[in-house]
């Protein structure tokens, strides 16, 4: 347990991705069986275990310290945890041996709510303070060290000799604590396949631009609208599903009202939805939607029923007994196309392919693409088998054309880790008409979003600069700009939203390009911000 | 009959007052006569009349603010006895930073201890807090709550040399305060086996050189000025805590940022101080060293100064001990 308990803490102020990799890779090498599959599992929010009532915490406490002065540490920490983790006392160690992760996982799991509490108390008398507060954020669920599972298995991948796809093909087949598969990854044999439920890993596309175009024949392709979901694996076989995102998660929980409508034996491949059915057509719901469903791992009826779920097909790895992964594209579609054409299902269809004589042809139809749900173009070569991972000169994604919009910078934070000193983390704003006291019409700025990409370093220099040089206010460690100076922000989209003073929120917004020479009376409004809402 | 200190010792608006002796200890603005505890800015500033402090107090004032910091200077040995006034006085080491002392006093038969800022654990660069029997003991409060418990020098120091292995292309810079933090964890790095050239920003050469000169021995420093991010891989820089989020750490490259402070035990500091590397060290007593002091001492009434007064207070009075808090202003939190 200390050792997790040294990561977990080292990981919750590590900020770079490369510097938690390191720190994860590390653990790994120094970590026994089976705890670090428990770690890992831990990481990957895969441990389901009793959640304990955080009132039960606190009354075993103030079982063991005088109530006042748990009262006044409460509340100069302010977090529960921390402050149980701090105040605990120390009591002979000699008596008290400090647990095994792999302990307290499977012991914890087993246990009801009243036995749980028994557990804690008895561990926290054996580790050190970071231990205690390691075991009750292991206790709480949610570990919030900004680690995804996608960067625990890169690290995992790190640490041994198996490429990412490869553990991430494997991952599903197995449970925590995973013993078998890390000692495959750690040069071991390679454990033999159990179902055909896994995830395979998913085939992904490169960006380009118009320019690159020239270089392609267009009758080598086909084209599709890029569906603005979550690309995700539907896989299977024998009466149970899943559903897999990209990274090989099984989401298949969270999407029940997809889940039964599979009567089928199939790993297909496609997007995740939002999609409502109007008579005849399906109409694809924003990204916006699609995060509501996102966000909850147990959805309500209420939620399915407004937010329905949606698989839009692009392609077939496996159906019935038969591999389409050597096959070229062409002949997959046409595999897929007739199994669809036997049997349509009510909450799946076909994503449907872009006729197009010619490159102008396409670059016509993406720029009028302004509908919900569609991000641009996928391009995809007619003789591409089905690989794993980003092969080169097979599928490319062509994004539809930024949107973009002058606002005025207005907050200044510093980053983090290399860019600790400089000032790069922005909130812009833009103007909005308001009344003053006195009656008389005027304009105020207010924030619609924050920024802090898409800029040369260079230029980030001369950002921080003139951050120094213009501040206005402070409140902790946020400086208040003057109202001065100009930049045009990029987005992918305007979504309302609740949840910011403008009522609106952008999807992906970063530096276009910096205005210095434009004057901040001459950004733009608000309202034409909301024109843009999709 | 004896008189009781609370007669005869009085918090103003310009520090603790000792009326029949006529000085004040540890002034916050320019007096007459002070004795003043130990260095740091907020306990000895300068201006006053007369001084009387430990030499290396003195040594130390002299370097921050110039020879002329007072009209007259009085050293004084510890366990050295002076008469001021009716009152006799003598210093006592308090363990804080070199020169730090305790300031017993002796008047109508009573005696009063004040603890100034202190520790209780080993500290290569001063003599160890000694306790004095007293009839009121006055002590600080800056970690005076249950959550505050140090743990050991040395795994906080192995969290360094841990983060050197581990990124071996990144130096190591850690937020230290310029005097007394700054030479301990040098002192403790060289404990811990470490013999490289430790840098320093130039904030911290001039009172480390006093150390050496005063004869602590930290082993061989280098100043930072003029290296580039590749000199640095993997070395240990030193620099006061504000400097790490600014233009300054810039010609660190991607350094990673450790701060050495008692604050560092709490999550929000650390991250507010933008540590990847929060290291618990303190110059300070935790709780459990505070209540310890108080025990040892054995003090019927005790007086908290600044700090956390109110959970300090609640503790000592279960003891069946006396306590109150001394409203004293301009001491501050920083460590």
């Amino acid at each position: 347990m200390q050792l997790f308990a040294d990561l977990l803490d080292a990981l919750s102020y590590q900020p770079a991705r490369n510097g938690k990799l390191r720190l994860i890779e590390d653990y790994l090498r120094h970590a026994p069986d089976p705890d670090r599959g428990y770690a890992l599992a831990a990481l990957c929010g895969e441990l389901e275990l009793p959640s304990l009532k955080p009132a039960a915490l606190r009354d075993m406490t103030i079982a063991r310290v005088d109530p006042e002065l748990f009262g006044w540490s409460y509340d100069y920490v302010g977090d529960l945890a921390e402050t149980i983790a701090l105040i605990w006392p120390v009591t002979d160690r000699a008596t008290h041996v400090p647990p095994r992760l792999s302990d307290v996982v499977e012991r914890l799991r087993l246990a009801g709510r009243a036995e749980a509490m028994i557990l804690m108390s008895d561990w926290l008398d054996g580790l050190d303070a970071t231990g205690r507060w390691a075991l009750l954020k292991l206790a709480a669920g949610a570990l919030r060290v900004g680690v995804s599972a996608r960067l625990a298995k890169t690290a995992l991948s790190a640490f041994g000799t198996v490429g990412l796809e490869d553990i991430e093909e494997q991952w599903p087949q197995h449970e925590p604590p995973y013993t078998e598969l890390i000692r495959w990854v750690a040069g071991g044999e390679k454990p033999a396949a159990r179902n055909t439920l896994g995830f395979r890993p998913l085939m992904l596309s490169h960006p380009i631009e118009e320019s690159d175009l020239a270089n392609l024949t267009p009758h080598d392709f086909c084209a599709e609208w890029k569906w603005d979901g979550i690309r995700v694996q539907i896989a299977a076989s024998d009466g149970q599903v899943r559903l897999y995102s990209r990274a090989g998660e099984d989401i298949s929980g969270a999407f029940p009202d997809l889940i039964e409508h599979v009567d089928f034996e199939a790993v297909l491949d496609g997007e995740l939805l939002v999609a409502r059915r109007t008579d005849n057509a399906v109409e694809v719901a924003s990204f916006n939607d699609l995060q509501q469903r996102l966000n909850r791992k147990k959805p309500n009826p209420a939620l399915m029923l407004s937010n329905p779920a949606h698989m839009r097909l692009y392609d077939a790895l496996i159906i019935g007994n038969d591999d389409l992964r050597p096959l070229p594209l062409r002949e997959r579609r046409q595999h897929l196309e007739a199994w669809y054409a036997q049997r349509p299902r009510l909450r799946f269809d076909l994503s449907p392919l872009i006729q197009f004589a010619n490159w102008s042809e396409l670059v016509r139809l993406r720029a009028d693409a302004r509908a919900s749900g569609i991000e641009g173009l996928m391009l995809k070569r007619w003789e591409s088998p089905y690989i794993a991972g980003r092969v080169k000169g097979h599928w490319f994604k062509w994004k539809r054309d930024a949107l973009t919009i002058d606002a005025v910078l207005m907050y200044a934070q510093r980053g983090h880790g290399k860019r600790s000193s400089f000032y790069s983390d922005f909130t812009f704003g833009c103007w909005r008409p308001i009344v003053d006291e006195h009656g008389n019409p005027g304009r105020e700025l207010v924030p619609v979003g924050k920024a802090y990409s898409g800029f040369t370093d260079e230029e980030l220099r001369r950002l921080d600069r003139w951050v120094r040089n213009n501040t206005v206010d402070r409140f902790g460690p946020v400086r208040v700009l003057s109202p001065a100076l100009v930049a045009e922000f990029e987005f992918d989209s305007v979504h309302e939203s609740t949840r910011h003073k403008s009522g609106l929120a952008l999807r992906f917004p970063r530096f276009h390009r910096i205005r210095w020479d434009k004057p901040a009376n001459e950004a733009d409004e608000v309202e034409t911000l909301k024109k843009l809402i999709s | 009959m004896a008189l009781h200190p609370q007669h005869w010792l009085k918090p103003m608006p310009g520090g603790l007052y000792c009326e029949p002796g006529g000085f004040f200890i540890d002034p916050s603005r320019p007096v007459d006569r002070a004795i003043v505890t130990h260095g740091h800015g907020d306990h000895a500033r300068a201006g006053h009349g007369k001084v009387a402090a430990t030499a290396e107090t003195l040594a130390i004032m002299g370097v921050r603010y110039g020879e002329g910091f007072a009209r007259e200077t009085q050293s004084l040995s510890y366990g050295e006895r002076l008469g001021m006034g009716d009152v006799t006085i003598m210093l006592e080491p308090a363990g804080h930073i070199l020169g730090s002392a305790q300031v017993v006093l002796e008047h109508g038969g009573c005696r009063a201890v004040v603890s100034g800022d202190y520790k209780r654990r080993f500290d290569p660069t001063c003599p160890p807090f000694t306790p004095v029997k007293c009839d009121v003991f006055i002590t600080e409060a800056t970690f005076g709550l249950p959550v505050f418990h140090h743990p050991p020098d040395k795994g906080e120091i192995g969290k360094v040399l841990h983060a050197r292995e581990l990124f071996p292309d990144r130096s190591m810079l850690v937020g230290v305060y310029a005097l007394g933090k700054c030479q301990r964890v040098i002192a403790l790095l060289r404990r811990a086996g470490y013999d490289k050239p430790i840098y320093l920003h130039g904030a911290l050469q001039a009172l480390t050189q006093l150390y050496e000169t005063q004869g602590v021995r930290l082993g061989p420093l280098a100043s930072v000025a003029g290296m580039v991010p590749a000199q640095l891989k993997s070395e240990i820089v030193l620099c006061p805590p504000s400097a790490i989020g600014e233009v300054w750490s810039r010609r660190m490259g991607d350094p990673v940022p450790a701060v050495a402070s008692g604050w560092m035990r709490i999550r929000a500091r650390a991250r507010q101080a933008r540590a990847e590397l929060p290291l618990i060290i303190s110059d300070h007593c935790d709780w459990d060293e505070l209540l310890q002091t108080v025990r040892d001492v054995d003090a019927p009434e005790v007086w908290v100064t600044h700090g956390r007064e109110e959970a300090l207070i609640h503790a000592i009075q279960q003891t069946g001990r006396r306590a109150r808090a001394l409203s004293l202003v301009g001491y501050e939190d920083e460590e």
